[in-house]
């Protein structure tokens, strides 16, 4: 074809070769590609033979607008035509016409980032939040501080979480047997097994969903099962507190949700109680409240911590005494303790090797009625939830230190795995035609003894709505997709009870739909939005008139003042005995746990979770079996030994890894791992625990049979070695100590004079950041470690670069041990740039690409990096990190809209490290200017102090004398980490102060 | 190889005579000294065992090529360098590859000035060597960087963006004293090349070589005006590079010695570095003129003497470099330093204990043996010390490099490290380029310097002690 028009050209116009024609134009730009498109038209642009055709109302051949393929051809030039006014400038800018804002949306600035109150629900509770949103792209997680019940804090699931909304794994169509369907196609498909369900009045229609505490959710419901009277709702979760609600029903008759107040306590005793765990119902408060008490400031009134404990936790780690005990025998304990404190008619004697540690517990207990506090973990049994339930009230502790109020879980009197075994017989009789699963997977969760999936396969018609295609959803018939928290309305309480409002940041990046939306779709055969859904039932529930200014008010603090659960008074009931002790499992036991970054599972794909180090064992992408040295010893094993897990006929192959302070003759695994069908992340690592899990003993069982099969299974752990080799890294000291000599921490090492330099020392007339760490606050949880990852683009390496050393934490939590194996003393380390005022790093660097800024902080310029990794090597606190390949994701479009903007992406060859946040001291330090004043004391909050919930980093001016760090930096506990090496750090630590038992101390 | 009857005089008369063996063997006059040098390049056929040694050094060398590919493609995460060991065999080759260049210099240079006339025979292809060496060292200061392609960064240039290196950095005085030593070393070497290559020019039948060599003879005619300019050209050169001898790896080990790093930071480190440079240099000289004196039948021009001299100067080196190692030992125990302390600790005791008693073996034991004079008088077990303590040399850089970064100040960022094939590629393929180097050296340029050799001659003393008494 080519060949007839250029000789039609000749034909036509013989005499004016200079006229540009189309389809030289074309040929022209069909051996362009990219960029050099541009420059082609560009050079085009300039000839005067394309000026002229592009000036003639009908180019020749305009015929081709006949012929299909020619004109596509024929607008693509005239498109670019239009465009080509932009070519003198260097931006490159799309062939489409676009158009500008005509209106700018309400308080959108660019490059000013707005922030919204939401929550995020992990099962039954929720987290008040902040999240900041970029152009309408939410890329970070913060606290809400005015939530009464998080004051501020997070967690790393808050702080993972924005992640997996951008997860490009999550599912991002409806399918009907593999096959992509559009929500109106759904809905259709349903509308007549709907129809047939409500003829039955629902008898064979059955709704299994993970737990809720959403009030318009459990309404919506509730609706449901009036439309259709037979229908029944069972919930599951994998991880649930049955146990707790069991206790309180033993104790009190009737299931109640325990909340404590920390800063009303004097002496804690935490019988296998994790609250300083992520996951755990009520830590972000707890914690803060804990490490308030637990100030050596306070002196004589510091808190005092005893943990019995079985799986070594970062809780118990915090404790100045420990009782390490198989799971099994915490209850025994809880018993003689419960009697030895006048608890009638519970028997039980302490063991010898208990005595010491029991009678000066007791003694302490005794001493401080009214103050003390007893609390059980949600592994325990229901009678020892019962019997702390007790021994508080002999405590006195009920009304002071502890409160009870309605559960939050509102269907928290059948159990969970009741239901999850009562809706699987239901199935396997055949009673369910239609089953509708919400985001829960039974079929990966479920407890090994409860065949879920071959009951599941009976129903007649299976509907998964869930934001993966998980495990659940491929054996149903509908996978629908599910929608984040960050994008659907809704609404979730708190551990205290408190109303929290679910707003979304964005709109269902993958056209997903809540769960309320389908429910109401199975009610009414309505479309509503989740919003109007919510408003809804809010308007419904709101008495006043003046319901706008309330909603905007609640939506904008994110929650319902004053919706706390109100104390109840409850008295002991007498009626119920506790049940008979089970006796101690003989052999060996295996303790079942939740994951500590990936919870229950669902954080799988989440890679930012997998990457952190479990904050006890410092282990990461993998679920180690945990045990005792000397167990190890006596079986003859080592950590990273393959291991084949025998319980009760069921079998898994699994890693060793042997954990201090883990109780001997007893195995700990977590939850989680071993997923199938998780995503490209998470799918394949580690083993399921839920294999060897049964219903009837969901966190430990007896006779576990554990054989080496001879093979390696290497482990990745950012920190292997956590002994401190008799060096002054962490200085702590007992609160004894501390009284009498406060500055303990100098005492260990002798620091140079702080002139020590050649140098004229550098005066900052601004601003001179610093940092001071508060290692007593520090409960290790990881928070600050995942906030910093997601506010600084940091990128994810993978199990196998970690274990090449390789993880690239701007912020780590370094754990050290101290003493016997056995029972270790834990400290938890925060590291971060120290942004040394002799920085060893500075002087090293050939192009200069690490530079001191005139505020004090060590810049990094990456551009400038050539990658020689000298600073690193010469960096004594190893805080640097370097991108050895390319370790950031440059392709995922939805982790691009993650990213902060403010951050740059860092590419292979370049080395990077913590910036104190350098973006918001550069926001803050703006808008100090445009309003003429200095940048306020707690201003700029770097990333891991705002999302820490115990207080532990505080940042700030130390020019300013009366700003909070400066205040911590004249503390005498105040300390340079090697300081000795005159680096002159910024970052400085606050020692560490133990308050044991003088009595247990010797 | 049949052995020159005058070879077997010479080995009897060293043994008879104690270090009074004549650095040339009797019997040569200007012609046989000219000739037999000559014939090596321009008369001998190319032989099956030098086209083979060949080949195999230049697959070497292409395995480096294809190594450093697909470096260059995916980052420097091949290796087996991480946080905290960030440097790793790139460095470790590095200073290796410098530390053998300086034997050449020292040879030429130093031995020059200090008038030791039995380096004639050695110095042309101990200075090849050398540049050969810092050749292959200075592949390793580009390629280690994670952007190679920015590498040019640390020179001074004036560029747009206003910014100058950081000249308080080790590394930038390296790329002063690497680049000014290659500089030197090519030019010295260059400029001693000349009548040379003249003479080349002078003998050659082939038109090709003839014109070739012309070339770079650059119009030599070797009258009396030639030879006074080139005399005191070569003398300044000389007096030039000597410094350079001591100043480079002195600036190598600053890279260390600057650092805070227990087991780096060390004032011991330049005079140490420098005797070890001499040490592996003087080894990597014998483990090339032990097979080059028997397969090109040069025995009687690099003779048992010069073996003995070379020998004699490892052994005083090694014994430098065993001093060093001492005061290290000394400074870790005297300063009470707890870091120094673990440092040392862990290099006897660590997880990488077994290359710093492999270190010790090597570069301390094992040499020893150098005080047997019947060793010193047989090259092969001299080739195979040598082979040794070129070994021991590349492992003293290996512990100093690597065993102090994997443990250092905070036990929480211990790590290990583990190098990888890739490392070992790049290794392999700097031999190859050294190598490969050698052997077209060898059949290309005159190896011993010929006019040098003809000053050995009784004749050439003989007009000189006349020329004095005029």
């Amino acid at each position: 074809m080519d060949n007839v028009q250029k000789t039609g050209i000749g034909d036509v116009c013989p005499s004016k070769k200079d006229k540009l024609e189309l389809s030289e134009v074309r040929e022209r730009l069909s051996e362009a590609r990219g960029p050099q498109y541009w420059r082609t038209l560009d050079e085009l642009a300039q000839t005067p033979e394309f000026a002229e055709m592009l000036h003639r109302e009908f180019p020749k051949h305009a015929s081709e607008w006949t012929d299909k393929s020619s004109r596509r051809d024929f607008m693509k030039i005239m498109g670019a035509s239009m465009a080509l006014a932009g070519l003198s400038a260097c931006t490159k800018q799309p062939l489409e016409p676009i158009v500008p804002y005509v209106k700018q949306p309400n308080n959108q600035l660019l490059g000013k980032p707005l922030f919204y109150a939401t929550a995020m629900p992990l099962g039954v509770y929720g987290t008040g939040l902040l999240v900041e949103s970029h152009e309408g792209r939410p890329t970070k997680i913060e606290g809400n501080p005015q939530h009464p019940s998080s004051l501020g804090g997070t967690d790393v699931f808050n702080q993972a979480s924005v992640l997996t909304m951008y997860d490009p794994d999550r599912s991002q169509v409806n399918t009907y047997l593999g096959e992509t369907r559009s929500w109106p196609e759904v809905l259709s498909s349903l509308r007549g097994s709907i129809e047939a369900e409500k003829a039955k009045q629902g008898v064979g229609l059955r709704v299994l969903s993970g737990a809720t505490s959403s009030p318009s959710f459990v309404a919506q419901m509730q609706q449901l099962l009036k439309t259709y009277p037979q229908v029944k709702w069972y919930q599951w979760e994998a991880v649930n507190r049955d146990n707790v609600y069991a206790g309180a029903e033993l104790a009190f008759g009737q299931p109640l949700e325990t909340t404590y107040d920390f800063s009303k306590a004097k002496v804690v005793l935490s019988l296998d109680a994790d609250f300083l765990s992520s996951g755990f119902p009520g830590f972000h408060k707890y914690t803060r409240e804990f490490s308030r008490r637990r100030r050596p400031e306070l002196k004589e009134e510091m808190l005092r911590f005893y943990a019995v404990e079985s799986a070594p936790t970062n809780t118990a780690a915090k404790a100045d005494h420990r009782l390490h005990l198989k799971a099994s025998e915490v209850e025994a304990f809880a018993r003689a303790l419960a009697s030895a404190l006048g608890v009638a008619q519970v028997g039980g004697e302490f063991k010898e090797d208990q005595k010491k540690f029991a009678s000066a517990l007791v003694k302490d207990l005794q001493a401080n009625r009214g103050t003390a506090l007893v609390l059980a973990g949600d592994a325990q049994t229901p009678a020892t939830h019962a019997l702390a339930h007790a021994i508080n009230g002999a405590l006195g502790a009920a009304g002071k230190t502890v409160s009870y109020s309605e559960p939050v879980d509102p269907f928290a009197a059948t159990s969970k795995v009741e239901q999850l075994r009562q809706l699987t017989a239901e199935m396997n009789s055949g009673k369910v035609d239609m089953l509708v699963v919400l985001n829960t997977n039974p079929v990966y969760d479920a407890p090994a003894d409860i065949d879920f999936l071959s009951a599941l396969n009976k129903v007649g018609l299976r509907i998964h709505l869930g934001l993966y295609q998980d495990e659940t959803a491929k054996y149903c018939h509908w996978h629908l997709s599910g929608t984040h928290y960050l994008e659907q309305w809704g609404d979730t309480r708190s551990f205290d009870g408190t109303v929290s409002f679910i707003q979304p940041l964005i709109s269902p990046l993958y056209s997903g739909h809540s769960e309320s939306e389908l429910i109401e779709f199975l009610t009414n055969e309505d479309e509503a939005t989740s919003y109007a859904l919510t408003q809804r039932y809010w308007q419904s529930q709101h008495s006043g008139a003046d319901f706008k200014s309330w909603w905007d008010r609640s939506l904008h603090d994110g929650f319902v003042a004053g919706s706390a659960s109100p104390a109840k008074p409850v008295t002991a009931s007498a009626k119920t005995a506790l049940p008979a002790i089970t006796a101690a499992a003989s052999g060996l036991e295996i303790i079942f746990r939740r994951d500590a970054t990936i919870f229950d599972g669902r954080f799988a794909n989440n890679g930012w979770l997998q990457e952190t180090p479990k904050p006890m064992n410092q282990v990461c992408w993998d679920n180690p079996v945990l045990m005792s040295v000397a167990t190890a010893k006596r079986l003859n094993l080592k950590s990273e030994d393959e291991v084949e897990l025998e319980l009760n006929g069921r079998k898994v192959k699994a890693a060793l890894w042997l954990t201090p302070g883990h109780p001997d003759d007893a195995i700990t695994v977590t939850l989680g791992y071993g997923r199938e069908k998780a995503g490209r992340v998470g799918s394949g690592i580690g083993f399921s625990a839920y294999k060897l899990r049964a219903s009837n003993a969901l966190w430990n069982a007896g006779g576990v049979r554990v054989r080496a099969t001879g093979e390696h299974y290497g482990l990745a752990s950012p920190q292997g070695h956590q002994m401190m080799e008799g060096r002054a890294i962490v200085r702590a000291a007992t609160l004894e100590e501390f009284i009498k000599t406060p500055g303990f921490a100098h005492e260990m090492v002798e620091a140079p004079p702080p002139g020590l330099t050649m140098y004229q020392p550098y005066e900052y007339k601004e601003h001179k950041w610093g940092m001071a760490i508060d290692l007593n606050s520090c409960v290790g949880c990881k928070t600050c470690t995942v906030a910093c990852q997601a506010e600084n683009n940091i990128a994810v390496v993978g199990k196998d670069q970690v274990k090449r050393g390789r993880h690239m934490n701007w912020l780590r939590i370094d754990n050290y041990h101290e003493g016997s194996p056995e029972n270790p003393n834990t400290y938890f380390q925060p590291v971060p740039c120290m942004q040394c005022e002799n920085a060893p790093c500075e002087v090293v660097c050939p192009v200069t690409a690490t530079v001191h800024s005139s505020e004090g902080l060590n810049d990094m310029v990456y551009n400038r990096c050539v990658g020689t990794r000298y600073c690193s090597n010469n960096c004594p606190y190893k805080v640097r990190r370097f991108n050895f390949l390319l370790f950031s994701d440059f392709d995922t479009p939805q982790l691009k809209f993650q990213r902060n903007p403010e951050v740059s992406v860092r590419s292979r060859g370049v080395m990077e490290k913590c910036t104190y946040c350098i973006q918001r001291i550069t926001h803050a330090r703006i808008d100090a200017e445009e309003e003429n004043r200095k940048v306020r004391d707690g201003e700029v909050m770097t990333a891991c102090q705002q999302a820490c919930p115990a207080e532990a980093i505080v940042f700030g001016d130390l020019n300013d004398s009366g700003s909070r760090v400066s205040k911590l930096k004249a503390s005498q506990r105040n300390y340079g980490l090697l300081e000795e090496l005159n680096t002159r750090p910024r970052t400085t630590y606050l020692a560490a102060v133990r308050n044991p038992n003088p009595e247990l101390e010797s | 190889m049949e052995q020159a009857p005058e070879t077997k005089a010479s080995a009897t008369l060293e043994r008879l005579l104690p270090g009074q063996a004549p650095v040339l063997t009797p019997g040569h006059t200007l012609e046989t000294i000219t000739d037999k040098i000559v014939s090596i390049v321009l008369r001998r056929p190319v032989t099956l065992g030098w086209l083979g040694g060949f080949a195999f050094f230049f697959g070497l060398l292409n395995l480096m090529l294809f190594a450093m590919a697909y470096l260059f493609y995916r980052g420097v995460g091949i290796w087996g360098i991480n946080i905290p060991v960030g440097w790793g065999f790139a460095i470790v080759n590095f200073v290796w590859w410098v530390g053998i260049g300086h034997a050449g210099t020292l040879i030429s240079a130093i031995l020059l000035l200090l008038k030791q006339g039995w380096r004639n025979s050695i110095n042309r292809f101990a200075e090849a060597m050398t540049l050969f060496a810092v050749a292959c060292a200075g592949v390793f200061p580009l390629i280690h960087t994670g952007r190679p392609w920015l590498a040019y960064w640390l020179f001074p240039y004036p560029n747009t963006m206003g910014v100058w290196p950081q000249f308080r950095s080790p590394l930038l005085w390296d790329v002063f004293a690497v680049s000014t030593y290659a500089t030197i070393s090519a030019l010295f070497w260059f400029v001693g090349l000349i009548p040379d290559l003249a003479t080349f020019r002078d003998t050659a039948t082939n038109p090709v070589a003839k014109t070739i060599y012309g070339l770079l003879a650059m119009g030599w005619r070797g009258s009396a005006r030639h030879w006074k300019r080139y005399e005191s050209a070569y003398i300044l050169l000389a007096g030039l590079a000597t410094p350079l001898v001591l100043s480079v790896h002195t600036v190598v080990s600053f890279d260390f010695a600057i650092s805070i790093l227990p087991g780096w930071h060390t004032t011991v480190f330049p005079p140490y570095f420098v005797a070890g440079a001499i040490y592996s240099g003087f080894a990597m000289v014998l483990v090339l003129a032990i097979p080059i004196r028997r397969f090109y039948g040069v025995q009687d021009m690099m003779t048992l003497r010069h073996l003995d001299n070379a020998a004699k100067v490892m052994l005083g080196t090694g014994l430098i470099v065993a001093y060093g190692y001492t005061m290290e030992a000394f400074y870790a125990y005297y300063s009470g330093n707890a870091y120094e302390l673990f440092m040392f600790k862990n290099r006897l005791l660590g997880p990488m204990a077994w290359s710093y008693w492999c270190l010790i073996l090597f570069n301390i034991l094992i040499p020893q043996v150098l005080w047997i004079r019947k060793v010193r008088l047989n090259p092969a077990m001299l080739f195979v010390t040598s082979l040794v303590i070129l070994l021991g040399m590349w492992l003293e850089r290996f512990v100093i490099v690597v065993t102090s970064l994997h443990r250092d100040f905070l036990p929480s960022s211990w790590g290990m490290y583990v190098a990888t094939r890739w490392d070992y590629a790049v290794f392999a393929g700097t031999l190859g380029l050294f190598f490969s180097a050698m052997f077209l050296f060898v059949r290309l340029m005159p190896m011993i310097t010929i006019f040098e050799m003809r000053l050995l001659l009784p004749q050439a003393k003989l007009s000189e002690e006349v020329a004095a008494h005029d």
